[in-house]
């Protein structure tokens, strides 16, 4: 039953310590020269990606198939509800719209420019999330080819997901910002004060994220909207990230930190949009 | 020859279902490990060198896909498969205690060194919450599906056996 290993005796103690040495070296080479196994990388990648993009399509397509079987009395009663909801959002619609047409006309007036809404974006379609648990990084199915760059913004919704850290030939990895090593400077929208927005493990099931190095001056309240800040040399300035709630006075008593409720849904994540603006990286004169 | 080329579809086929199948049947946000199930069950049934290698490939396809640093799965791997390949010597068909137990074991230790050598290094030190949140989940679930691709695997294993018995005769 059991095979003879090879007829040569060789020790397996002698290829593990051999297989050990090659592993070693790759990790120092990765870790020494970032971009040098790159290629080997993106060769995987897109020998890989093509197979999870099936897979998903016809995954997605049979539990599309179940959902409409079993949610069919659902959608009849919400149907309804929504038909009466739509009545009443047409009337508020065409006072906004009226609001609009006068906010325009004052924004000429001011010659304000939208300063954060126009940025371009392109949608991808999240292909696979990290089996690890440990991480919260993902990879959408838009990559070098598609323009994605590393440090490219990513958003769904309104809200900041997260940001590039890798990019293939056709596929691209997200580090989201509830991950345990994302790092976020934030600003609050209302007061100008900045602060920090980490990633925390621990706190990922409450679906929280820890801000920490508000001023002590700040007056925050709970609810206050926390964008991305101007300080930070990789996201653009005045995404939302999320509402800030519980803030209190450090230990130390000198900053104050509490939590933040991110403002996208990170549990069903399908769409994402990335903004193909890159910020303008500090270069120093020559 | 066709064992290779068996195997390395099992771990093509494995690694496609664990990225893309198996995040939608997460049980308490984590994700069962069928490569370790893989790599578990060839070094049991076949001995030291198919689970070495085995491991290494393994390691090495994570690394190049949702790794940031190449060769830290593969080590991990590697040395999984290595130590279970003795576990051959106890070997026995009709045996499905022992293989569990040693998926349990693997997990476990890996979930360990993953744990010291991406989270420990950082300065994390709450090994109670990570062991609660992560490991022991994970443990559980993997074997629990490990009982049944241990059984799918083993079935593969013995058909290969007795194709290459009947070319051999």
């Amino acid at each position: 039953m059991r095979r003879k290993t090879p007829k040569i005796s060789i020790q397996p103690k002698h290829v593990l310590t051999f297989c050990t040495v090659i592993c070693l070296i790759l990790i120092f080479l990765s870790f020494r020269y970032e971009t040098l196994l790159s290629p080997v990388k993106t060769a995987v990648g897109s020998i890989v990606t093509p197979m999870q993009k099936g897979i998903n399509t016809f995954g997605s397509y049979i539990s599309d198939k179940l959902d409409t079987l079993a949610n069919m009395r659902d959608l009849i009663d919400e149907n309804e509800k929504l038909k009466s909801q739509i009545e009443s959002l047409k009337v508020e619609n065409s006072i906004l719209i009226q609001d609009r047409y006068e906010l325009d006309g004052l924004r000429r007036l001011y010659e304000v420019d939208q300063k954060y809404a126009d940025y371009p974006k392109v949608a991808a379609r999240v292909i696979s999330r990290d089996s690890n648990s440990f991480y919260n990084v993902f990879t959408i199915d838009k990559g070098a080819e598609d323009g994605i760059k590393v440090d490219m913004n990513v958003l769904a919704g309104n809200g900041l997901v997260g940001i590039v850290t890798e990019v293939g030939k056709n596929y691209s990895k997200v580090r989201s910002i509830i991950d345990d090593a994302s790092y976020v400077s934030g600003m609050f929208l209302k007061t100008s004060d900045t602060c920090d927005v980490k990633g925390d493990l621990q706190l990922l099931d409450e679906g929280v994220i820890r801000i920490e190095a508000i001023s002590m001056n700040a007056d925050i309240k709970d609810g206050y909207e926390v964008v991305t800040s101007h300080i930070s040399n990789k996201y653009l300035q005045g995404i939302l990230i999320g509402y800030a709630y519980d803030i209190e006075v450090d230990s130390s008593n000198l900053a104050k930190s509490g939590y933040l409720r991110p403002a996208v849904d990170f549990e069903h994540l399908e769409e994402v949009l990335i903004i193909t603006t890159l910020k303008e990286k500090l270069e120093k004169a020559e | 020859m066709i064992r290779v080329l068996v195997t390395l579809i099992q771990i093509l086929i494995c690694f496609l279902l664990q990225s893309t199948v198996f995040p939608s049947f997460e049980l308490a946000n984590v994700v069962p490990d069928l490569l370790m199930i893989l790599v578990v069950t060839v070094a049991y049934t076949r001995g030291i060198f198919p689970g070495m290698f085995t491991g290494l490939v393994c390691g090495l396809l994570l690394d190049c896909t949702i790794g940031d640093v190449i060769g830290i799965y593969g080590i991990l791997y590697m040395f999984i498969g290595y130590f279970n390949g003795y576990a051959n010597k106890i070997y026995d068909k009709e045996d499905y205690t022992i293989p569990l137990l040693l998926i349990a074991a693997s997990e476990f230790i890996y979930c360990f060194f993953y744990y010291v050598a991406e989270f420990l290094l950082r300065g994390r030190l709450k090994l109670g919450f990570y062991a609660y949140r992560i490991m022991l989940p994970r443990v559980i679930y993997t074997v629990l599906v490990g009982i049944l691709f241990y059984k799918l695997f083993h079935m593969i294993h013995l058909g290969l056996t007795k194709l290459s018995n009947k070319e051999g005769s």
